[in-house]
Parts: C-alpha cells; sequence; structure tokens
C-alpha cells in the first residue's frame, strides 16, 4: 500500500456489502457505498429501514457480522475499521471523526460546564493550556451561535437547540474530517431547525467536512446533501444525486416517500 | 467516457444530445408509463443560444433537466464539453455530474429555491466562492449584479423568501449569470419580469453568447426570444396514441413558429 501506485483520488469511506443482523432479523443487507472527501451522503428512509444501525456499523459503534468498512487514515492508507486496535479506534472516534446524535443528551456530558464539554476532545489530542483551550471554547461558542458568556454553563441550563449547536461544536473543534449525524434536527421546532440547517451547511462547507447524514425528512436531505441513499428493509434500493432522486425518483418506494411529503 | 472531437470545426461544440429518451414510470398512480422524450438529438455551439420550441407539455423543461442531470433519462447520450473533454452525463458518477454544474453547466430554474435565513447577496456569492473566488471580489461582482438587475441595496442583507415573484427570479438569475458558465440552461428567465428587467436580462444573455457560452433556453416572450437567439428546436408533444412515438424536428435556421 504505498502512496506512490495509487490514484490521487481515494474514497475516504468505503463499505463493501455491509451486513448486520438482530437475532435472525436482517437490518442492513449487503450495503455498498463510497463516500468522496468533502461530500454529504444522506440516508433517508421510513423508521425501522435500517439507516441507524448502517450509521452505528460505519462509524465503529456496533460490530457488523459482515463486510468490510474502510476508512482513509491521514496517513493516506485505506485502514478496515475493525482491523485497528481499539487505542487506534478511539482515537479516530476522538479526534478526526464527530458523531451528532438526534439527543444531544448522548453527546454530551450534561454535569460538566459548556466549555468543559467543547475542551475535552481538545484535551484528547493533546491541548493543554488551560487559557487557549477556554479562549478555543469561547471561539467556538460563537461560531455555533451561543453566547461564550455562557461558557461556564452546565448544558442542563440550555435549550434544545442550543444543546445541539454545543454538541456540534464539541465535536467539531477537533477539525473532524468525517461527521455522523443522526437526524440532527429531529427534536427540534421548525424556526430552530432553520437556524440549525444553516448553521451546518455553512460550517459544512468551510471545514470541507464529509458526512453521513441519517434523516427521514427529506427537505433536510436536499438542503445539506450533495447524494441521497434511499433504504427499505436494510437494503439500498435507489442512490444517486440528491436533487436527481428528489425530482425524479426511480423506484416504487422512492416515488412513495418523495409524494408522500406535504406541501407547505 | 471521454470523446475526442477529431474535426477542428467541431472543437466548438459545447453540448450534443443523442438519441436521448426519457420516460417516467409513475409507480403511485398505477404503474402508468409517459414517454415524453424519445431519440431527441440536439447540438449546441460555444455562441450559440437555441430556443426550444414547443406547446406546453411537449417536454421542454424534461429536456432542460436532463441536460443538468437533474432528470435521469432511459437511453442515450449527453455530452458536455468539460475542461476540454466532452463527458456524458448520462451514467456520470454524482460527484462529476457535481464538478460539471460547479464550473461549466449553470442553470436558470423558474423558481427560485429559498434557502431559509440566507442573504440575497450570500446566496449569489456562494457559487463563485465554492469555486474558490475571493470573497470580496465575489461580493463585489454580486452587488454589480444586483444593481444592474435593480434590487434595492436594502434588501441585498435579506433572505429572498419575502421578496416578490419578480425580484425572486432576478436573484434566480443573478445566482447563476454571476459565473461565467461555459453552458447556460434557461428555463423561462423573463417569465415575471417587467419590461426594463426584460431588457436587462437580454442584455446579460447576449453578453453570455459574446463571450462564447453555449446556452439552451425556453423563452415564451417572443421578443426575448428574437433578440437572444440564434437557432429553435422543436420538441413535439407526445402522440396520445402512441406513447412512444415522438418525431423531433430539429431546424438549423430561424423559423418564426408559434410557440
Amino acid at each position: 500500500m504505498s502512496n506512490h501506485d495509487q490514484p490521487l483520488e481515494q474514497p475516504l469511506l468505503r463499505v463493501t456489502d455491509l451486513a448486520k443482523s438482530y437475532g435472525g432479523h436482517a437490518a442492513c443487507r449487503e450495503v455498498s457505498f463510497d463516500l468522496w472527501p468533502g461530500e454529504i451522503l444522506a440516508v433517508v428512509g421510513e423508521s425501522g429501514s435500517g439507516k441507524t444501525t448502517l450509521l452505528k456499523c460505519i462509524s465503529a459503534q456496533l460490530a457488523c457480522d459482515d463486510g468490510r468498512i474502510e476508512y482513509l487514515m491521514r496517513d493516506g492508507v485505506m485502514r478496515d475499521i475493525h482491523s485497528l486496535s481499539e487505542a487506534e479506534r478511539r482515537f479516530l472516534m476522538r479526534t478526526d471523526w464527530g458523531f451528532v446524535h438526534q439527543n444531544p443528551r448522548e453527546g454530551l456530558r450534561m454535569r460538566v460546564s459548556a466549555g468543559a464539554n467543547i475542551a475535552e476532545r481538545m484535551i484528547a489530542v493533546g491541548a493543554r493550556n488551560y487559557g487557549k483551550i477556554r479562549g478555543t471554547a469561547e471561539d467556538w461558542m460563537d461560531q455555533v451561535e451561543l453566547d461564550p458568556a455562557r461558557v461556564d454553563h452546565q448544558p442542563n441550563t440550555f435549550s434544545g437547540g442550543m444543546q445541539q449547536r454545543l454538541q456540534i461544536a464539541r465535536n467539531l473543534v477537533t477539525h473532524p474530517r468525517l461527521m455522523f449525524m443522526d437526524e440532527p434536527t429531529g427534536g427540534l421546532d421548525v424556526s430552530v431547525q432553520a437556524r440549525l440547517l444553516d448553521l451546518l451547511r455553512s460550517l459544512v462547507t468551510k471545514m470541507q467536512l464529509s458526512a453521513v447524514l441519517v434523516t427521514h425528512d427529506l427537505a433536510v436531505a436536499r438542503l445539506l446533501s450533495h447524494r441521497i441513499m434511499v433504504m427499505q428493509g436494510g437494503e439500498v434500493i435507489e442512490t444517486g444525486l440528491t436533487d436527481q432522486v428528489l425530482d425524479d425518483p426511480q423506484h416504487p418506494y422512492s416515488q412513495m416517500l418523495v409524494s408522500s411529503i406535504l406541501p407547505v | 467516457m471521454t470523446e475526442n472531437m477529431t474535426s477542428s470545426d467541431l472543437a466548438t461544440q459545447m453540448i450534443q444530445v443523442r438519441n436521448l429518451h426519457k420516460s417516467f414510470t409513475l409507480h403511485t398512480q398505477g404503474g402508468i408509463e409517459l414517454s415524453v422524450l424519445s431519440s431527441t438529438d440536439l447540438s449546441v455551439s460555444t455562441g450559440e443560444c437555441v430556443a426550444l420550441m414547443g406547446p406546453s407539455g411537449a417536454g421542454k423543461s424534461t429536456v432542460l433537466r436532463c441536460l443538468y442531470g437533474n432528470y435521469l433519462p432511459q437511453a442515450g447520450a449527453i455530452l458536455i464539453r468539460h475542461k476540454g473533454h466532452m463527458i456524458n452525463l448520462v451514467g456520470a458518477e454524482p460527484r462529476n455530474v457535481l464538478a460539471i454544474r460547479r464550473e461549466t453547466l449553470g442553470y436558470v430554474s423558474q423558481f427560485l429555491r429559498v434557502i431559509p435565513r440566507i442573504p440575497a447577496i450570500d446566496l449569489i456569492c456562494e457559487p463563485l466562492v465554492t469555486l474558490g473566488i475571493d470573497p470580496k471580489a465575489a461580493r463585489e461582482k454580486a452587488a454589480e449584479l444586483l444593481t444592474r438587475l435593480r434590487i434595492p441595496e436594502r434588501h441585498w442583507a435579506l433572505a429572498p423568501a419575502t421578496f416578490s415573484g419578480g425580484e425572486q427570479q432576478r436573484i434566480n438569475i443573478a445566482r447563476t449569470m454571476v459565473v461565467d458558465y461555459p453552458v447556460l440552461l434557461l428555463d423561462e428567465p423573463t417569465a415575471s419580469l417587467d419590461a426594463e428587467n426584460r431588457h436587462t436580462v437580454i442584455d446579460l444573455i447576449l453578453e453570455a453568447r459574446d463571450r462564447g457560452a453555449a446556452i439552451v433556453g425556453i423563452f415564451h416572450d417572443e421578443e426575448v426570444r428574437d433578440a437572444v437567439c440564434s437557432a429553435q428546436h422543436h420538441v413535439a408533444v407526445p402522440s396520445a396514441q402512441d406513447g412512444t412515438q415522438m418525431n423531433e424536428m430539429n431546424s438549423g435556421d430561424k423559423q418564426d413558429l408559434a410557440g
């Protein structure tokens, strides 16, 4: 695997024939896709279609039964994430990857301050200077439109939308290359959703992030993603350019999904 | 997917559509199949502007959407000259389609897709910034276009959701015209504009032709069409008896046929 003979362009993430079942019930079957640097891939489908299982498998939170998940490490080498040591995998998860949970309480420590939530990931990559850490935490609060004056407040005292933005700041502070997002605008009011989407959209462009975004909301997929993968019953039934899949869906199930959107 | 042109007079060809077929299968409505385009051929060179002609429902917008990679054709080829090579959009990887859109293909849709909270001027800068243009220079170019299109400066910092139809259309035009795309696809760019703004848009299209852009458009307004187009292409209405049979008549020279 020398860097020399490889083509310049490589996918950041390559998933091949991934399968996962829960006691005989197949949650994911034969899922294969490439994610390219700077690309946002939306995984859409109804609940139970296997999209969250897929996200958990590819982000190493869940062991899969079959298939390969390869990630382009910073040294330019594709490695199967299941062949990494536990320490290597943890390091990836704390630095190179970010994970935005639908419920921010799953992604935050609720008993420590907002600043400490952001600092934790910085310390994981070796930051030690207290003043610098605090300054960076405040700066990130500002970037996600949180008042930096609240750096010492616990996330418990934040609204749902603010907690979600704090979760995003906590993830982005290490400049990850890949984000996994599970219904990031899920439990939020529509106006808060719009603000968060706009923020995600600009941060993703500015930081050249790649992301796998699980959502059942096709409007969110249209706004944020370049490409869509439609899942049904654990299988990928259609994939393509986001606007093409939404404007000219081919599969009966995708057509049903698109035609079920209520016009505003 | 790269085709090299052998003859030098073909070197200026920007769009080449061959034997394009597009039908829609409506699975949610009993699997009805609608054949819209069958064996469409079209070719456009630099500096040319081809008007798609035909009554409502003939498939004019479908042609444009196929050319933008927004609709998936069943068969045929859509070659677009991208960075000197003719690339087939049919069957291209999504990221390649996006690269072609970013640098080569500009598309003015009929309606502006509003993005919540983003100011009009930022919407217009965005395609330039994506291409790596300095944000300040992008802003200047956007401001210049907004001024030409008579959008009052006090509106520039507002999100266009609340703008009038005509203003939204001008934002939409500016968002595309701000980049000097080699290929432009225009879907009724002047539909809801007043005379003054219509003339500005005519000027913008003529300037694009002058710099060598290849343009395909739908222009219901005869005045606009006469002013900007160098050729017409007729898209036939699908026949009622046989959905798969449709004849395309491609006339290279200008004819005065009612649209």
